[in-house]
């Protein structure tokens, strides 16, 4: 389970977790305040009881940096991630600094774009990397066998962090400036819609960050990405039940469903989003390629 | 400060050159650079011509290879460094981490700067790059105020250049996959953002809307002033209004904080545009050069053309001022 | 800058046939002087672009790779790949990269359609071709070589002051 990239209240936030710390489709959790350092106080509250209750459960824990770091008390943050007793993942280049010569995971905003990188990564301490969106079965394949030794995460389910800016589209569609942004983002738990001048559905604001507006859905994928050596499957979080999401993906992965049964089971569970799964395929990221 | 200027084409280059450039940026023709457009960029042997009449002239040349090497094809990159190196390349300006190893493992005396591509917007960001690879220099992301620049230059080991004048990204550079969400193809792999293959133009009555694989960016009224087709610069349905959702389209001027930058420690002044035209290299590097070497209070007046050059007709200091986030 | 109205007027009046002798051993003879130009244009040397003065009534068809050039009148439509409409001597001062191809377009005095990727591959192409039409062209005018490159020369410099 990837990190909520939402802005949810706090108490939302700890009993999503308490409901992942429930199911028994869930492996490893990686959480934390990945988009916005403003945000951080809503969940920080939080952080030790969640972090227990899934690590009660079996689970193993993850806390994620940043992925832009520009001010200093962001920076301060990053370099505490180096103390925590729990996993840490890296998604600045700062991070890779704080945690090198001590085990951690690599997150999708560091760019890992070739093997040579992630060998060079997993001589810092790196134990597994959860790839970027927009590296094509290729690319992953190529990455995979150059960096033998260390795990592969690729984004399975949620819509995909595709841009970060110094600047909040968030607060500006509501009339506001980062600065003073009242947190407006946390009005839309799953997403601010963007579409285009003539109606399509196109992108999905979220604070400072663009997703796509598409659900990445790999579900008809999943036996070519075992094939491709990939270890862990990250499920990102939506608005919806995502204990239910984990269960028909390990449905998926074991065979007892068929990927055409599970998207449409999915489609219960969270039809907010259309799927795509263009980028695994070479295609453009929001295209839907049929198994 | 330096002048870092851009050129698509020899041509440029020269205009470059006898504008005033301190360095001229360029790439070859392939993937291996960010503006891998049809018809523009370098062959091994133009490269070659231009560090030589860069040299006589006392002037710099800087190799871009600032995109990701593409997983299992890395060669392309490799040999690109290598012919760079061998062109005699005063700086190579990288973003790839393994390609950083590369350079600095096979060529320890070759000075590498680091892309404003590999997005390092922090002092521990940019102390890991010059820690492992030797970084000689960093192009800081379009990211940053002015103090928080200056809050940097004090505490890295490394020069700093800033982008002045040109093209301005919205999104932090390197960590966007807008494009290849739309078109497939992206800055940190194909070396093309929107790119033009995907581009039309269509005449709407009066108006002129711009698509991107079937997909509207903009819709200009008759004679208003347009810009590239974007995606972060389109105009979006958002919030129940129609509207600019990221930025408009314009482009980045930070001529006014010259001032500050100095006194911030920025080592280099980075104009964008290797897509642009010989006639806007011209322009705007003489007109920057005038404006360095002028008084503060005759500047304004050297710049004043060059808001018709920029996208929109129009101009803004972006993240350098702390009301644009 | 447009035209002078009586200039325009003018050549609106010549037959086709006269135009595209003149347009044709131009364009000849520019391609001679600059072989390099089709190095840049690479595979787009095999589309079909369209120029369109928006103060004449001809149009230019173009195939670089046959180094076909054709004129035709305005109502003619002919198919091309990519098409560039704007003043004539915009167009002349684009082929001659002596204005940014991009601030014209952010401008509006300039429209394209079709192929962008072809019309830009001819853009970079050309603009890195330093074509000088008045002394590229002035030997096609024989024995009044030397005054016509003077007055293509003056007339350039009043345009690019428009322009600028």
């Amino acid at each position: 389970m990837g990190p909520v990239p939402y802005l949810w209240s706090g108490e939302k936030w700890r009993d999503f977790y308490y409901r992942i710390a429930e199911s028994g489709h869930v492996d490893a959790v990686t959480l934390g305040e990945v988009v916005c350092s403003k945000r951080d106080h809503f969940t920080r509250p939080f952080l030790p009881q969640v972090i227990e209750r899934l690590t009660a459960a079996g689970k193993s824990v993850a806390v994620a940096s940043l992925a832009l770091v520009t001010l200093e008390r962001e920076a301060a943050q990053t370099r505490r991630l180096a103390d925590v007793p729990q996993l840490a993942e890296a998604n600045d280049l700062s991070a890779l600094r704080v945690l090198a010569g001590k085990p951690h995971l690599v997150g999708p905003f560091v760019n890992v774009y070739n093997g040579a990188t992630a060998r060079l990564l997993a001589k810092r301490g790196a134990i597994r990397i959860c790839l970027g969106p927009e590296l094509p079965a290729a690319s992953i394949a190529s990455i995979i066998s150059g960096a033998p030794g260390i795990e592969f995460e690729i984004i399975a389910f949620g819509r995909l962090p595709l841009a970060i800016s110094a600047r909040c589209a968030h607060a500006r569609a509501k009339g506001n400036t980062k600065d003073n942004c009242q947190f407006v983002c946390g009005d839309e738990p799953d997403g601010l819609d963007v579409d285009t001048l003539d109606g399509q559905p196109f992108l999905t604001v979220n604070g400072v960050q663009t997703m796509s507006r598409h659900c990445q859905v790999l579900l008809g994928d999943l036996p070519a990405l075992v094939e491709l050596g990939v270890t862990h499957l990250r499920l990102s979080p939506q608005d919806c039940d995502m204990a239910a999401v984990a269960e028909i993906f390990a449905e998926v992965r074991d065979g007892r469903v068929c990927p055409e049964e599970g998207i449409a089971k999915l489609k219960i569970v969270y039809s907010a989003a259309p799927y795509s799964n263009g980028f695994l395929h070479g295609a453009p990221g929001m295209n839907w390629v049929a198994a | 400060m330096e002048l870092i200027c851009p050129a698509g084409t020899p041509a440029a280059f020269r205009e470059a050159v006898e504008a005033g450039a301190d360095a001229v940026y360029c790439g070859f023709r392939d993937e291996t650079n960010a503006r891998n457009f049809p018809g523009l960029n370098f062959t091994r042997e133009e490269l070659r011509q231009a560090v030589a009449h860069g040299h006589a002239q006392g002037v710099h040349t800087y190799v871009a290879l600032n995109t990701f090497m593409r997983a299992g094809h890395e060669d392309l990159w490799y040999r690109a460094a290598d012919d760079a190196v061998a062109a005699g390349a005063d700086a190579v300006i990288l973003a790839d981490m393994a390609l950083m190893d590369y350079v600095s493992s096979t060529y320890p005396d070759q000075r590498l700067h680091v892309s404003v591509q590999a997005s390092a917007s922090n002092v521990d960001a940019i102390a890991l790059l010059v820690e492992s690879f030797g970084a000689k220099r960093l192009v800081l992301p379009r990211v940053l105020t002015v103090p928080e620049i200056a809050n940097l230059a004090r505490n890295v080991d490394c020069e700093l250049e800033v982008f002045a004048f040109g093209g301005l990204c919205v999104m932090a550079e390197g960590r966007c996959s807008l494009s290849s969400y739309v078109t497939g193809q992206s800055p940190n792999m194909q070396g093309v953002c929107s790119p033009a293959s995907h581009v039309r133009y269509r005449e709407d009555g009066p108006d002129m809307v711009s698509e991107l694989a079937g997909f509207t960016i903009n819709r200009f009224g008759k004679d208003e002033p347009a810009g590239y087709p974007t995606l972060c610069k389109g105009r979006f349905h958002i919030a129940d209004d129609d509207g600019y959702a990221f930025e408009d389209p314009v482009s980045l001027d930070v001529m006014e904080h010259l001032d500050a930058l100095r006194s911030a420690g920025v080592t280099a002044l980075k104009i964008e545009g290797r897509q642009r035209g010989k006639a806007y290299v011209a322009q705007v590097v003489s007109s920057l050069r005038a404006a360095l070497e002028a008084p503060k209070e005759a500047r304004a007046q050297k710049l004043t053309q060059l808001h018709r050059l920029s996208e929109g007709q129009r101009t803004t200091a972006g993240a350098y001022e702390k009301k644009w986030r | 800058m447009l035209l002078p109205r009586p200039l325009s007027l003018t050549i609106d009046k010549l037959p086709v046939a006269l135009v595209q002798r003149v347009v044709n051993q131009a364009f000849h003879r520019a391609l001679q002087q600059h072989p390099d130009l089709f190095d840049r244009l690479g595979n787009e040397a095999n589309k079909r672009f369209c120029f369109a003065p928006t103060d004449l009534d001809f149009v230019f068809l173009v195939h670089p790779e046959s180094k076909f050039i054709h004129t035709f009148r305005k109502a003619a439509q002919p198919r091309a790949d990519a098409s560039i409409a704007g003043p004539m001597l915009t167009l002349l001062a684009l082929l001659e990269g002596r204005i940014d191809g991009d601030a014209v377009f952010f401008s509006r005095s300039l429209s394209v359609t079709g192929d962008m990727e072809a019309m830009l591959a001819l853009r970079n192409a050309l603009d890195d071709c330093s074509f000088d039409l008045p002394r590229d062209l002035a030997a096609m005018a024989g024995p009044l070589a030397l005054p016509f490159r003077r007055i293509a020369e003056v007339i350039r410099h009043r345009a690019l002051k428009g322009m600028a």
